[in-house]
């Protein structure tokens, strides 16, 4: 391939009228019929998501109840996290918008320093990631099944390895979020606990403490197959910035390189306020 | 194929390349759009945590969210991506068929969804 390198474009491979109809690289074409295809595959999960939402006759779960808790702190902060990690990718596209423009001045340098920063967004995005999912798994009190089949929450998380007694005024709540919401306390609590036949606490691919099943099911497909696009986003902007180290793209004569990774970066950007939207707002 | 990618001064991807000044005007509006884009963001998490779901104003606050949420992508798409910057043929090769397939499957799977629900509850009843 390194004789490519130096080929003038040959006429005959041009389209019929004399330039390409839609005047862009193949590569960069390629790019978007790519990003429309993956467009149609997250769109196609959004609308399963609706589509299990709006067929659920239950009390489907609400993103800022589910989604309430920040590293290091202990109290109600609904959706203070989503929104950060929003802001995080939001910053990270910025920065990969700086890096194409400084490509199309062929400024190596600048396109060194944003794409370099957009890496470590796209970092510190991953990481948000895993502490939510982490969040997520383990849950927070959870709620219990009684013998007679009733749920009933707790109020307060039990610690691993310890008992109900332990905790003072150990307390459930009954029918929660429900029209005879009630608080029971003392025996009758710790009597409820032991006798339970399950605790369900945080979330897995069968039962969690927050709704129906498909709830965490499509949180993580979702959010799942979104990380991994954000990931291999990373592992690409990674191989193209050691390319604009060597030199590669500026011996070209452009960084059309870096503009189809950032096209591929501002895809998945696209796809977060997608899903910022209708898995955690709505 | 021949892979025009690897072409020295190709046409096609020299021609994005701009001067110092052109430059400068991009950036701003690059800003502009950052500076939108967080707002838009700060409104809609506000919105959220004020507004409960249920209640008498969540239908125009869930409407709000879908609108805000097009603008960010229009924002996004056509300055982020360059698609503004694109000649109208590749524009319209892009948006035509994405839209006609994701219209009508939203179609089709809120209608289909809705019916089934309220079968569900009769079932239920």
């Amino acid at each position: 391939m390194a004789g490519e390198a130096s080929k003038a474009i040959d006429k005959s491979v041009l389209w019929g009228g004399g330039r390409s109809p839609f005047s862009v690289s193949y590569g960069k074409m390629m790019m978007w019929f790519f990003l429309v295809s993956d467009a149609l595959t997250f769109s196609g999960l959004l609308v399963a998501y609706s589509y299990a939402r709006h067929s659920y006759t239950g009390q489907w779960p609400i993103g800022e109840e589910v989604f309430h808790s920040l590293p290091f702190l202990h109290g109600n902060y609904p959706l203070i996290y989503v929104a950060l990690m929003t802001f995080i990718l939001i910053i990270s596209s910025v920065t990969m918008v700086l890096a194409v423009e400084a490509g199309h001045r062929m400024d190596k340098k600048g396109v060194i320093k944003w794409l370099a920063w957009t890496i470590v967004g796209g970092f510190f995005f991953l990481g948000s990631q895993a502490w939510e999912w982490s969040h997520f798994i383990h849950g927070s009190a959870g709620y219990i099944i009684s013998e007679d089949n009733s749920r009933y929450h707790l109020v307060e998380e039990v610690p691993h390895g310890e008992t109900a007694s332990s905790i003072a005024n150990f307390s459930l709540i009954a029918n929660k979020g429900g029209e005879s919401e009630a608080v029971i306390t003392g025996q009758q609590a710790l009597e409820l606990f032991n006798n339970k036949t399950q605790y369900v606490q945080g979330a897995n691919m069968t039962i969690n403490e927050y709704g129906p099943p498909q709830y965490a099911n499509f949180f993580f497909f979702i959010t799942g197959f979104h990380g991994f696009h954000v990931f291999s986003g990373v592992v690409i902007n990674i191989i193209v910035f050691i390319g604009v180290l060597k030199g590669i793209y500026h011996k070209r004569g452009h960084y059309e390189m870096v503009e189809k990774t950032g096209l591929y970066w501002h895809f998945v950007d696209l796809v977060w306020v997608f899903v910022f939207t209708f898995f955690y707002l709505i | 194929m021949e892979r025009d990618d690897l072409i020295v001064n190709d046409s096609y991807s020299t021609a994005a390349n701009h001067s110092e000044e052109a430059g400068k005007k991009i950036r701003k509006k690059i800003v502009f759009v950052t500076v939108l884009l967080s707002l838009i963001t700060l409104v809609e998490v506000c919105l959220g945590i004020f507004i409960k779901q249920g209640t008498t104003l969540w239908p125009v606050v869930k409407w709000s969210f879908i609108v805000m949420t097009l603008v960010k992508a229009g924002y996004i798409v056509a300055v982020f991506m360059h698609l503004a910057d694109e000649r109208k043929s590749l524009r319209y090769v892009i948006l035509v068929p994405y839209l006609i397939f994701i219209i009508y499957l939203i179609f089709i799977g809120i209608t289909e969804s809705n019916h089934l629900n309220e079968i569900w509850q009769q079932f239920n009843a």
